[in-house]
């Protein structure tokens, strides 16, 4: 008998986030994770400023709440105080990651830094009730985007994988998707990955979860969940961006 | 080690922090106190501890705050323009409640400004230095010894307070050489139940935040925080007094500009005039009750600072304006000289009280 039971990592509490959002599956992927690495005692999470920044509250292990976009930076001083005996990773949404903590971002990959990061790409700034992200798509409707955003105007999106896959320090990218079962499985693979990378001491790596924000993108659930498939996935194609383990084995 | 040795006031801080016990250092290159990464960029490796140059200040104060989160000693210094960018950081550790020690080897402002010494982030130092309600413990080294000692001495604080002790020094302060006796201190065990270190699966998690959306819950948080600062302000001030006893007219400074008025008081001295200094060694907390005692006693005061006059405000509070307090300030990388203070000591100086 398969009995569906709630991650131990996971605490025992109601989550505020909308409904239809992707939040509350990514937290368990990871929380599961957690649980079957057995790692729970050894882990400290770092939430962000955005929709998750109440991340503290739902996963049991010891957790840090990061200024706006610092939470890679953070992560550094948490893991470097004790590299043998910290499990460190970062919860951050596309404002907190690829705009207000670029740098930071960029830095902890080049650094190849020993943390994993899971970044949540929704292509909106959720928790402030939906302004353009860096990773909005062209023509996107958002609040301060109220005509699409006009790329003559304010540029392009910010594609994170691509981008950080440049970099020789960063170890492990991939970016998943949690919009059906399938992308669901590969999403876990890919978090274990990017855990079990940290623990074999592999350096940074970072997963990319294309998620949804019905109530900001102005959907019904299942209508974000095609979005989704039709729109977001087309400008950000899941599949691995960077495994330097892999590489290294093939050369 | 406990003879002499010729040492630069940044590496005095440096040598000290490690002797404390410092293992984690993070730091973005700024004159004058580079001196501070290059000593630990050397020493930290040798010792099992870690130097790490951050991207920015930013970043710097972020990695600070996470190994502060795990209960560890740890340090970051800069000059003006990156304390300016550390203020997020130093607002998130006073929210967290995190203990650390943050040096501002202080440059001519604003702006970009210039690379000589300066005094003018007193307001910026003592008066919060970043958004909210907050305090910091600021100390004011006036030697190259007092720069290792303040050192020792404010991780002391930052982790009995939980909170954030920075040393305000300024350039002549980082780069001048004077001899030094270093030792390593006896390290206070203070309580660190809250640290983040993993649960080992045996305790309650931890959390180190300082979000707070109910507004009830949050008042409480501000008011217990100043409880603290009110046991710091009583426990906690340092200040020296220099030919005090029979003074009618106080020169107030501290760092170098207390160095500056000393010569300047002996020459005051040597022409009849009773001069005497008082040098705030807590800026935060302000020696306010020697002020206030001092302000019966003499006929009026002048502060002696490198910047348009930030200090002299808290005299004037502290003496609850019952003397004149006079400026006498040099600004930009500019030093007083001793006959510019000795000037202003005849010029304000009306032949004692009596
Ligand atoms: C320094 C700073 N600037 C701005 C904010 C306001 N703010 C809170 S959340 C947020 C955007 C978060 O968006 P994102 O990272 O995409 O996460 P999401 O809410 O979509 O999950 C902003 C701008 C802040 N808290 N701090």
């Amino acid at each position: 008998m398969v009995v569906f039971d709630k991650p131990k990592s996971l605490a025992d509490v109601p989550l505020h986030y909308c409904p239809g959002c992707t939040h509350g599956i990514i937290h368990r992927l990871v929380a599961e994770t957690i649980d079957e690495l057995g790692i729970e005692g050894k882990t400290i999470g770092v939430a962000p400023v955005g929709c998750s920044v109440l991340a503290y509250n739902y996963f049991t292990c010891d957790m840090v709440e990061a200024a706006h976009g610092r939470a890679p930076a953070v992560a550094t001083g948490l893991k470097r105080s004790d590299p043998d005996n910290h499990i460190v990773f970062t919860y951050q949404g596309d404002g907190d990651l690829a705009s207000i903590g670029m740098a930071e971002t960029v830095h902890a990959a080049a650094r190849n830094e020993n943390i994993t990061i899971i970044f949540v790409n929704n292509a909106i700034y959720g928790m402030t009730g939906g302004q353009m992200a860096p990773t909005s798509l062209p023509g996107q409707v958002t609040q301060t985007s109220p005509y699409g955003r006009d790329t003559n105007h304010c540029g392009f999106p910010v594609k994170v994988s691509e981008m950080l896959s440049q970099l020789d320090g960063a170890g492990y990218i991939e970016r998943v998707a949690v919009n059906n079962v399938k992308n669901v499985r590969n999403a876990k693979k890919a978090i274990k990955k990017a855990f079990q990378n940290q623990i074999d001491k592999k350096g940074f790596s970072l997963i990319e979860v294309v998620s949804t924000c019905p109530t900001n993108w102005g959907m019904t659930p299942e209508k974000a969940l095609e979005w989704v498939e039709e729109k977001m996935i087309p400008y950000y194609p899941l599949g691995v961006y960077k495994d330097r383990d892999a590489d290294s084995k093939a050369e | 080690m406990s003879e002499k040795v010729l040492m630069k006031g940044n590496e005095a801080i440096a040598e000290a922090a490690i002797l404390a016990g410092c293992r984690h250092y993070f730091g973005y290159p700024i004159t004058p106190q580079t001196e501070i990464a290059a000593y630990m960029a050397k020493k930290m490796p040798k010792i099992g501890g870690c130097f790490l140059q951050a991207e920015s200040e930013v970043a710097a104060i972020n990695m600070v705050y996470g190994v502060a989160g795990t209960g560890k000693r740890v340090m970051t210094s800069s000059s003006s323009p990156g304390i300016s960018l550390k203020a997020e950081g130093l607002s998130y550790l006073a929210g967290s409640d995190l203990p650390s020690l943050v040096v501002n080897v202080q440059r001519g402002g604003p702006g970009l400004g210039g690379i000589q010494p300066s005094q003018s982030d007193y307001f910026q130092a003592t008066k919060g230095g970043g958004h909210g309600d907050f305090k910091m413990i600021v100390l004011a080294p006036s030697s190259v010894q007092e720069m290792a000692d303040l050192t020792i001495k404010g991780f002391d604080l930052a982790e009995k307070y939980r909170m954030t002790a920075m040393i305000l020094a300024d350039g002549t302060m980082g780069q001048m050489m004077e001899p030094v006796t270093l030792e390593a201190p006896s390290v206070n065990e203070y309580d660190k139940s809250w640290a983040v270190t993993g649960t080992k699966c045996d305790r309650k998690k931890n959390i180190i935040n300082s979000l707070s959306l109910v507004p009830e819950e949050l008042e409480k948080l501000n008011f217990a925080r100043y409880e603290r600062y009110k046991a710091i302000e009583e426990n906690e001030v340092m200040y020296e007094e220099y030919m005090m006893e029979d003074a009618e007219i106080c020169i107030a400074a501290f760092g170098i500009a207390a160095r500056v008025a000393k010569n300047a008081i002996n020459a005051a001295r040597k022409e009849g005039i009773k001069a005497g200094l008082i040098r705030p060694i807590t800026l935060w907390p302000f020696p306010n009750e020697v002020f206030k005692k001092a302000a019966d006693k003499v006929e009026s005061f002048i502060s002696v600072e490198l910047s348009m006059g930030q200090m002299i405000e808290d005299i004037r509070l502290a003496s609850e304006c019952k003397k004149p307090v006079y400026l006498c300030n040099r600004v930009g990388g500019m030093i007083p000289s001793p006959e510019m203070v000795l000037e202003s000591i005849k010029a304000h100086y009306k032949g004692g009280t009596k």
